[in-house]
């Protein structure tokens, strides 16, 4: 068993960790470096509780290789707050009551964070399809879609006031 | 924002409609930002640099004898720090309704001689790490004779059907009768004046909680002795109070810590893991992980119950339902858990929110060789509302009567007996019916909207 030392950036700060060929980027994150924000709902890659960005992209963690990805940056929920100011996704959340046990929230809100770097102003059906790999059991994805849907309006227009 | 609607004074007129606090304002959800932020703490959320790792060996069969159980090759495993069974076990009985008075116990923590279902547990292997418990678990060797099982409620309550059961019957006995029954009025004598008769079958398949987080916790040894247990269950309480009997120690050492829970449903309030948990912290003097795989989560852990139930109907052709008479199977599975208690709020919701002078009805809490069953949202009284509000729409199309007319002309009103002998109050089933068919823009004539809870039926007794 060949353990190797991983290199990654994580919300911006450089980590390092010894990973074993079977540790996965959820547990390097959660176990090694601390970060319980990524959840471990299925261990399978079907649930999306895990999911956190890869080098900008939405991964579920759980399926991938700590060593695979020596080098990438990752992003977690942990990293999107700047102190206390929330980001839009995690504000329209908030106050979209988007929210219930909070178990799959850390992995819908990347979804949605990497959802809107792309596309600032998706149609509902492009935000279902961005959120369709993250399962959510009680809060219903009505109030989740809306609150996405709310935080585009919120970046667009914090964009064009930048402008 | 949400829209938030005030209390209706209008239908409520004995309620005060202002004033409050809470009631018609927006009030954020106290741990919203622990949720976005990632910083809400579930059970899992803590490690410990000693942490152990439980699994289970679980039940090949759907009811066998076990003839022999050889641990010896799960203990050679390398990292495997403990191989526990039943004889680790100091009492050896889930106990989760023992507390209020239902008894008998009837299902071990681990299996001993017997196994009434595919997936009951029978060892369980501590070991180092996670990949160690699992491969600990796969090499237990257990020996069985497989014996006969039944997997239908009507088929085990049948006389010819295998006994599964120690107590003796393969059903829940209520006070010595074989169901628990509703007798109120004379159900023949209403089948008798009745114009029309309907009778009909309904049937529910187990449904799965599915919750996002499985059901899991870590149990952490003090230094003197007691165990701190971080746990997803939905019953605190019950977890302490169970855990504390079947570990027979006091209930001071103990400590439960929750509160947090990744969805739950009913599907945590059974108290599956902690138990073994605890014993198996207690025996390695280390912190222990015991939390269920998603496999486990959907195969083992308890369902909502399926349920049969045949529901026979004498109807007056002006739509006065005049008798009811209800056969409810509840299947238990293999062992009691909730559903002697579920099967009771069945009998209890019958014959729904309508008043039918004569009422006759047996629900049957029935063991099978199923994954046990258990809460879970309305247990009891959601499938048992499937069925008869499914009735309630055949019969008006088949009276070509309005499906809000007939509720409404059937709908119980506060100081009506029920069939349990309670008496209704704040019923406001009518009232709602209207309101319901005013904003679906569902005309109902004059005499239909001038119905009240309040006042009795005049066409009724």
């Amino acid at each position: 068993m060949t353990v190797k030392i991983v290199n990654l950036k994580v919300n911006g700060v450089d980590k390092a960790l010894m990973a074993k060929p079977e540790t996965t980027l959820l547990l390097a994150l959660r176990e090694h470096l601390g970060l319980m924000g990524a959840k471990r709902g299925c261990a399978q890659g079907a649930c999306g509780s895990c999911t956190v960005l890869l080098d900008g992209d939405p991964v579920v963690s759980c399926l991938v290789p700590a060593v695979a990805v020596d080098g990438a940056e990752v992003g977690t929920v942990e990293g999107l707050a700047d102190g206390r100011t929330l980001s839009d996704v995690q504000r329209a959340f908030v106050d979209g009551f988007a929210t219930q046990c909070g178990f799959c929230t850390p992995g819908m809100i990347m979804s949605a964070e990497a959802l809107l770097e792309r596309n600032p102003d998706p149609t509902d059906d492009e935000i279902n399809e961005a959120i369709s790999g993250n399962v959510c059991r009680c809060t219903g994805y009505e109030p989740i879609v809306s609150a996405i849907r709310d935080a585009a309006a919120t970046r667009r227009a914090s964009a064009e006031a930048r402008v | 924002m949400a829209r938030v609607n005030p209390i209706d004074g209008e239908f409520f007129k004995s309620e005060r409609t202002s004033g409050f606090n809470v009631i018609g304002t927006t009030v954020p959800r106290s741990d919203a930002l622990g949720h976005v932020t990632g910083r809400t703490e579930f059970f899992e959320d803590r490690t410990f640099p000693d942490l152990a790792h439980v699994k289970i060996h679980r039940s090949a069969y759907h009811h066998a004898r076990i003839d022999s159980v050889d641990i010896s090759e799960a203990s050679k495993v390398p990292g495997v720090l403990r191989v526990i069974t039943y004889k680790d076990v100091p009492a050896n009985w889930y106990t989760v309704l023992r507390l209020i008075g239902i008894e008998p116990n009837d299902e071990p923590v681990l299996a001993e001689d017997r196994v009434l279902y595919a997936g009951e547990p029978i060892v369980a292997v501590v070991a180092d790490s996670e990949a160690a418990a699992i491969e600990g678990a796969a090499r237990v060797k257990v020996g069985y004779t497989a014996l006969p099982a039944v997997f239908d409620v009507e088929e085990a309550m049948s006389p010819d059907a295998p006994v599964i059961k120690q107590a003796g019957t393969n059903f829940f006995v209520y006070e010595g009768h074989h169901a628990r029954r509703i007798r109120f009025g004379d159900v023949e004598e209403g089948f008798a004046q009745a114009d029309r008769i309907f009778e009909w079958r309904y049937s529910s398949a187990p449904i799965e909680h599915a919750p996002t987080e499985t059901t899991g916790c870590v149990v952490v040894p003090q230094a003197d002795g007691r165990l701190i247990i971080h746990t997803n269950t939905q019953a605190a309480f019950f977890t302490l109070d169970n855990t504390a009997l079947i570990l027979d120690r006091p209930f001071t050492d103990l400590r439960v810590k929750g509160g947090t829970v990744g969805g739950g449903f009913g599907g945590k309030v059974d108290v599956m893991v902690e138990p073994l948990a605890c014993i198996a912290a207690a025996l390695t003097n280390r912190p222990v992980k015991f939390v269920y795989t998603r496999e486990e989560e959907m195969q083992v852990s308890s369902p909502r119950a399926a349920e049969r139930i045949y529901i026979k109907d004498g109807v007056l052709d002006d739509g006065r339902i005049v008798a009811r008479k209800i056969m409810l199977y509840v299947d238990a599975g293999a062992y009691s858990r909730h559903s002697p208690y579920g099967t009771t709020k069945a009998a209890a919701h019958l014959p729904g929110p309508y008043t039918i002078p004569n009422v006759y009805a047996d629900c049957h809490c029935v063991y099978t060789n199923r994954t046990p069953s258990s809460a879970m949202r309305g247990f009891g009284v959601t499938i048992a509302d499937f069925a008869i509000e499914s009735q309630m729409d055949r019969i008006a199309r088949a009276l070509d009567i309005d499906p809000l007319r007939f509720r409404l002309i059937n709908a119980y009103r506060d100081g009506d007996m029920k069939a349990h002998r309670k008496v209704a109050s704040g019923t406001a089933l009518i009232e709602v019916i209207q309101r319901a068919a005013a904003l679906v823009g569902h005309d109902l004539p004059e005499e239909y909207l001038a119905l009240s809870s309040s006042t009795p039926g005049e066409a009724r007794s």
